[in-house]
């Protein structure tokens, strides 16, 4: 059995040993694009498991061992790992954990800690627990991101964007229930089949894999039907996770609306901006702002693939990261980095550029930055396009589901009025 | 002719209406379902049978409890607000906004232009189940509530966020002696508040204002505090004849969009979709038959003390009074603790008088056979009663309980009790008491909060309590707020759990919310191995049972768990081995008078809300003061940094030595400006601005600029701001800055130097949301003052670009100004070094108040930094001790400035006898739900006490006064342990 060894300061490090004895787990926040993660780091040697539990027992666990004021998401990561632990069938001295760690004034960068001081509330603090971070935090002699490993997660986030973009334009309108999922299981086998023989992971391939994919998707029979677009922002992981928001997409799909998520690389390209504008209004290293640029440029081109690939089709593409960042100025100042930033406002711009704009912006309860930027920017929203539709929703272990879907129901209604009166309004103009 | 119904079903109540092809009103109805929503609509259908069986029907159903209904029927659904605006549409055409509030919905809908509609978010209870709950609290009706409002003669304020901190700002008051009219008219002023504040987020009432709903058709209380806030005149308030029902009314216009059904299929629907249980979130049963049951009480009744014959007994006795914040619990006991009287009732808001009746008829059952020989009293209404009745001694609620809980069990580890409106939860060490846990404002997941439920289900509490005992499947009910479980008890209700799962589940989660949130434990082991719980909510063997289960430990519950703090009391009494008691006579008791009267305290700028008692013989007493002097007396001004600071920050202002020839700068006197501002003072001033600092926070301040606050769940530091900006563009400034800093100074403490981001962007959202900075210039650049040579550079260029200032004059100015940021941070230290000096010498205790730098604004603190001196303490911030310590390992990511502060000043405390270290959270504060927990864990290891006062817009001076006073008796135990 792997022996427990510590760094200078107590830190429980994660040893080769363990590599080859520890299951690691993993909690889940996106599924397509975790699922791809999961198998990437397979092939890298590690055992991984993902968490996909999703019951109450989650967020008692989450109660018992983190404050009840800490956020949301801490919470329910914690008790996803706490509660498999305890009761996923685990030898609890052989898994280990992993958990992201992003660095920055928002409350998030505690997770990690949060997580380890629940650990040891829990008596499980013979568990080590990875930190998955692009910073450098915390190293460990048994997990390393290197620079390859790095680019296979970006092709994987590459991926599960279009799967997910794709799978969104076409699962309300399908003729067979169903048909979107299994094409989404049946590329998502397919691409993991590929990786494993070492393909699918240059810009060329991913190019054609784009294409083919999204053929696929079309050859979906759908209605013609019009239908709501409402588009989805927020704290990254109540808007993503469906644990964290009570499975916002599958309530808006039984209204009748089409869910329109932004995606998560977009989220990447704006962690890593915002370490170039750092030098650029407070200074610093132009070697540190270089190495930025370039890093962001290669996901900004691989996004760009992707754009390119959904404009050939009849699928709507979201807009650059660029265009984003152009339509947020006079909103928010560059500087505006923690949580989400400036990028959730910019995403709520982008949906109403697009079309989109009915918009929920969901966060835990009493988020820090979300105050700022999430509903601090409404106002003004409203101000500047009288017809946006925009409802706050906060998440958080007591917030019940039936308060939470009164609220979108109520921005449903007011976008199905906003439909008809602009549609009233084009009437009227062609009798003109 | 197809009729159309609308059927609107809420929180509390069901409206049904019908009506013609002319929208006219055929029917209407305005009934309580006490959470039976369904069967109520059934009912009210089946009434009217005769006017619709046969027919086809358009019929919709609305409302927040109806989504749920008509999902389960396969009914047509329309959102209420929507179906409001409909009505209002079609009614009253010319609206501009209209205001609904709701049985736990508040709405605003702004007509003209966009509709903009706007509903309360999930903590907000300034609404009809509030006002119901206040009533309660004051033992009288809504409608007496409304009556009585309409004869105040003050306000007093209330917090109007949330519905639990209300109830805490309402009981003090109570306790105190303050009006009944007063607090009925303050109670719907809060509820105003809380909608305009809550739900405007920037856009003015104004133009014709409709009312709707409920409370707001039947109160005219609240009508009137709407009317006197938004300064309407008749034509522009308008109260429609149905405003009770105009979501129904909506429902039944929108149901022109659906198809008509035969009305007896719709019926039929709706009947059969009743009692589908689908509740799968149940947890094991409290008790699994009636041995089980009685094997639990015969254990729990042993702790019983003596009972003995007052109307017999001959000898000495000893008085202990309790008065506590809805209850009154009177004792008295015999020298061996045997029971002679007791005594325990709600309060029914005004405690002295019951006190006086309970002490004459204990002087009549004493006779001349037993001799009071000593009295105290305990309580948040001990001041009162003791100074109302001349008792001989006061002492702090934890004391009075601790004795009590010694007195079943020498070896008492761990008490824990849960009362009407508060829990305190304290460890005992070495017989002394440690580690005070009191739950804060927004957990009070209390007795009152079971009690309030019981009679919204239309139930007495103790038949309620035993409703849940032996179901077999209680409902998880989670552990939260009482707001959030009002939404989760019609959750449960909509899946279809019976009262009695609820009543159990409401049982399980005040013992959950108790032992996570409020005392943070993980494991029995956290706790103690000799607990004993008691307060009358104990009395409750549901709670009790689940206690237990929860822990997987046997506890200890005296029977007279209710009246404990009396208990304690009179045992403290009796230990003062007093020869006679100063307790007010019998005789003296026949001309006993007491009259209250409320008072606004002018002496300082805290403006206290006083409370004059007045009693027979010129005896007085005034409450609600924070220092000593409105009673008369000098205030003994002990040395206080916070105030220190204060006074030298504020006169940070006007021209320094510069001549102030390039205009008038405003600084927005919040926040980290409370940091900075020596070092832009300094840098404005030679750059020749004239500094023009907004005014010193209050509450009006904080009114002023309230409504353009767009996220009611921020602390009120930063909500203050909006007042103080839109103060400085009153003021006429030539431009207003206040810059973005997501750094802050790096003081190689801690892992990185941020601030938190509601600190670091406030000015942006600002910018965004006050229609009035576009009066003025706003300035808000994003300033990195932590990269001093970088700042030079970045920062003269930001002022040739913005004001044309010559590059090399901005930089002399640059450096000056981080030379005077340098001087301060020196003065604060050494003064604080200083003080520490004097109060050594003096022998005084120290207390370092921990914080944030804009803890130090009155405001925000209420005073709290007064009342501490005034028990005698030397005052000292965080950032004067905090410098002593340098960088080490936390266990939490230390990566913001202000509060490594904090970990730093707690270190320090460590190390030093005589100092203790309280922490001030702001309530919302997401930083300090990992700094509290960090604070207490390198205290607690430093062998001290962790004590934690938690501030909203509101003061409740009463819980900090508590938790003060058990820090100073649990100092002295300690005092006393060690020698």
């Amino acid at each position: 059995m792997a022996e427990l060894v510590y760094d200078k300061d107590g830190r429980l490090l994660f040893t080769k040993e363990m590599k080859e004895e520890y299951t690691i787990l993993m909690p889940q926040m996106l599924p397509v694009h975790f699922g791809m993660f999961r198998q990437l780091l397979v092939l890298e040697g590690y055992k991984v498991d993902m968490l996909n539990t999703n019951h109450r027992g989650i967020i008692d666990e989450g109660l018992k061992y983190v404050h009840n004021d800490t956020c949301y998401p801490a919470l329910l990561v914690i008790g996803q790992l706490i509660d498999a632990i305890k009761n996923g069938g685990y030898d609890s001295h052989k898994v280990a954990l992993f958990i992201t760690q992003t660095g920055g004034g928002c409350r998030a960068s505690n997770y990690i800690h949060l997580l380890r001081k629940a650990l040891e509330k829990a008596g499980l603090e013979f568990v080590p627990v990875i930190s998955v971070n692009l910073s450098g935090l915390e190293k460990n002699p048994g997990f390393s991101l290197t620079l390859p490993l790095i680019r296979k997660l970006i092709y994987g986030m590459m991926y599960g964007d279009l799967l997910v973009n794709a799978a969104n334009q076409v699962r309300p309108y399908e003729l067979t229930a169903g048909d979107t999922d299994r094409m989404l299981d049946h590329w998502q086998s397919k691409l993991i089949d590929s990786f494993q023989a070492g393909r699918g992971m240059s810009r060329k391939q991913m190019r054609a894999n784009f294409d083919a994919i999204l053929a696929d998707f079309e050859t979906i029979p759908v209605s013609h039907e019009e239908k709501v677009r409402v588009g989805v922002v927020g704290e990254i992981y109540v808007k993503f996770s469906p644990l964290g928001n009570n499975n916002l997409e599958d309530f808006l799909l039984s209204e009748g609306a089409e869910p329109v998520v932004p995606g998560l690389t977009d989220f990447m390209i704006f962690k890593i901006f915002n370490r170039e504008v750092d030098v650029n209004i407070y200074g610093g290293l132009w070697v540190k702002k270089k190495f930025c640029q370039i890093f962001k440029g290669y996901i900004e081109a691989c996004q760009k693939d992707m754009i390119a690939a959904l404009k050939k089709t009849r699928f709507r593409a979201p807009g650059t990261f660029e265009g984003m960042h152009k339509l947020v100025q006079g909103y928010l100042g560059d500087g505006n980095k923690m949580g989400e930033g400036w990028l959730l406002t910019g995403e709520m711009l982008e949906l109403i550029h697009s079309g989109v704009p009915n918009i929920v912006c969901t966060q835990p309860f009493g988020c820090l930055p979300n105050h700022i930027v999430g509903k601090g920017m409404i106002r003004r929203l409203k101000d500047d396009y009288p017809n946006s539709n925009i409802v706050a929703i906060d998440y958080d272990p007591g917030a019940t589901k039936i308060n939470q879907e009164n609220r979108i129901k109520l921005m449903l209604a007011n976008a199905k009025a906003l439909a008809k009166q602009e549609k009233g309004k084009e009437l009227v103009g062609a009798d003109v | 002719m197809i009729l159309r119904v609308g059927i609107d079903i809420g929180s509390t109540t069901v409206k049904v209406v019908v009506m013609d092809e002319d929208n006219k009103l055929l029917f209407r109805s305005y009934e309580r379902h006490y959470s039976k929503a369904r069967e109520r609509a059934c009912e009210t259908l089946r009434s009217i049978e005769d006017m619709l069986s046969g027919k086809d029907v358009r019929l919709v159903v609305t409302g927040s409890a109806g989504l749920g209904v008509a999902k389960a029927a396969g009914l047509d659904f329309v959102q209420e607000v929507y179906a409001t605006a409909a009505a209002v549409n079609t009614y009253i055409p010319d609206t501009d906004a209209v205001i609904e509030l709701g049985g736990e919905d508040a709405k605003i809908i702004f007509f003209g232009g966009a509709l903009e509609e706007r509903m309360n978010g999930s903590c907000a209870g300034g609404t009809g189940a509030f006002i119901d709950q206040m009533a309660t609290l004051m033992n009288v009706t809504v409608n007496e509530l409304d009556e009585l409002s309409l004869k105040h003669e003050k306000i007093y304020p209330i917090a109007s966020r949330c519905g639990v901190f209300a109830k805490s700002d309402i009981q003090p008051i109570l306790n105190q002696g303050g009006r009944k009219e007063d607090v009925a008219a303050s109670i719907f002023q809060a509820v105003v508040d809380q909608t305009v504040a809550g739900l405007t987020q920037g856009r003015e009432l104004k133009g014709k204002l409709v009312f709707l709903g409920g409370p707001l058709h039947f109160l005219m209380g609240l009508r009137e505090r709407f009317v006197d806030t938004l300064q309407l005149d008749e034509a522009h308030a308008i109260f429609p004849e149905d405003g009770d029902c105009f979501a129904a009314m909506g429902a039944a216009l929108c149901a022109s969009d659906y198809e008509a059904r035969p009305f007896d299929d719709l019926l039929r629907l709706l009947e059969e979709s009743r009692g589908a249980t689908s509740v799968v979130d149940t947890m094991p049963p409290l008790f699994e038959n009636q041995a089980d049951y009685d094997a639990f009480t015969a254990r729990h009744n042993a702790s019983t003390p003596p009972q003995l014959d007052i109307n017999t007994y001959v000898g000495n006795a000893y008085l202990g009074i309790d008065s506590g914040s809805t209850t009154a619990k009177i004792v008295l006991i015999a020298p061996d603790g045997g029971l002679l009287y007791t005594y325990y009732h709600s309060n029914l808001g005004n405690p002295v008088a019951l006190v006086l009746e309970q002490l004459k008829e204990i002087y009549k059952l004493c006779g001349d056979r037993i001799k009071i020989r000593g009295s105290a009293v305990t309580g948040y209404g001990e001041d009162l009663i003791k100074n109302a009745f001349s008792c001989d001694l006061g002492l702090v609620e934890t004391v009075a309980h601790y004795r009590a809980a010694a007195h079943f069990n020498p070896d008492v580890d761990f008490i824990i009790d849960i009362g009407g409106q508060d829990m305190k939860c304290f460890k005992i060490r070495n017989g002394a008491v440690d580690s005070i846990m009191l739950n804060e404002a927004c957990s009070s997941g209390c007795g009152s909060f079971i009690e309030t439920f019981a009679k919204a289900l239309g139930y007495d509490i103790a038949d309620f309590a035993k409703l849940g005992l032996f179901t077999q499947k209680p409902v998880n009910l989670g552990s939260r707020c009482t707001v959030f479980m009002n939404s989760s008890v019609k959750q449960a209700q909509k899946d279809g759990a019976s009262v009695e799962d609820i009543s159990a589940g409401l049982s399980i989660s005040i013992v959950k919310n108790a032992i996570y949130k409020v005392i943070r434990a993980a494991s029995a082991d956290d706790l103690g191995r000799h607990i004993v719980v008691q307060g009358g909510t104990f009395h409750n063997d549901a709670v009790l049972r689940a206690f237990e289960q929860e822990l997987g430990r046997d506890v200890t519950r005296p029977t007279i768990a209710g009246i404990m703090g009396a208990f304690g009391a009179a045992l403290a009494a009796r230990d003062l081995k007093l020869e006679r008691s100063t307790l007010l006579s019998e005789s003296a008791l026949q001309s006993f008078s007491h009259s209250a009267k409320p008072v606004a305290c002018n002496l300082c700028t805290n403006h206290c809300s006083l409370t004059v008692n007045t009693f027979d013989g010129g005896r007085r007493f005034i409450s609600g003061n924070r220092c000593s002097r409105p009673l008369g007396k000098e205030k003994v001004e002990l040395p206080d940094l916070y105030r220190y600071k204060y006074e030298k920050l504020r006169a940070m202002e006007g021209k320094g030595f510069g001549n102030g020839s390039r205009g008038r700068i405003g600084l927005p006197f919040g926040l980290n400006m409370y940091e900075n501002l020596p070092f832009w003072f300094e840098l404005f001033t030679r750059l020749n601005f004239e500094v023009v600092l907004s005014p010193e926070s209050s509450r009006k301040l904080y009114i002023k600029g309230q409504r353009t606050i767009p996220s009611d769940t921020v602390c009120y530091p930063a909500k203050l701001l909006h007042g103080h900006v839109e103060a400085l563009v009153d003021a006429g400034v030539d431009a207003i800055f206040y810059p973005c800093m997501s750094y802050n100074f790096d003081e190689k403490s801690s892992d990185n130097n941020y601030n938190c981001p509601v600190v670091a962007y406030y000015p942006e959202l600002l910018a965004a949301n006050m229609p009035d900075l576009k009066k003025t210039r706003f300035l808000n650049p994003y300033a990195g003052l932590h990269r001093p040579r970088d700042y030079e550079r970045i920062g003269s260029q930001w002022f040739a670009d913005t004001f044309g200032i010559p590059r090399k004059e901005a930089v002399n100015a640059i450096r000056a100004a981080y030379q005077a940021y340098d001087r301060y941070k020196e003065d604060v230290h050494h003064t604080g070094q200083q003080y520490i000096d004097e109060a050594r010498k003096k022998g005084l205790p120290i207390i370092v108040l921990a914080g944030r730098p804009y803890h130090i604004d009155p405001e925000i603190n209420h005073g709290i930094n007064d009342l501490i001196t005034s028990f005698g303490f030397v005052l000292i911030s965080e950032d004067a001790v905090a410098f002593h310590e340098s960088y080490a390992p936390r266990k939490v990511l230390n990566q913001w400035t202000f509060q490594a502060r904090m970990y730093n000043a707690a270190r320090y405390v460590c190390e030093q006898s005589d100092m203790q270290l309280v922490q001030l959270v702001s309530f919302g504060c997401g930083t300090d739900a990992i700094t509290g927990d960090e604070m207490r864990s390198i205290l607690e290891q430093g062998g001290k006490l962790y004590t934690q006062l938690k501030i909203d817009d509101i003061s409740n001076l009463g819980a900090v006064k508590i938790r003060i006073r058990s820090l100073m008796a649990a100092m002295e135990e300690r005092r006393r342990h060690d020698n």
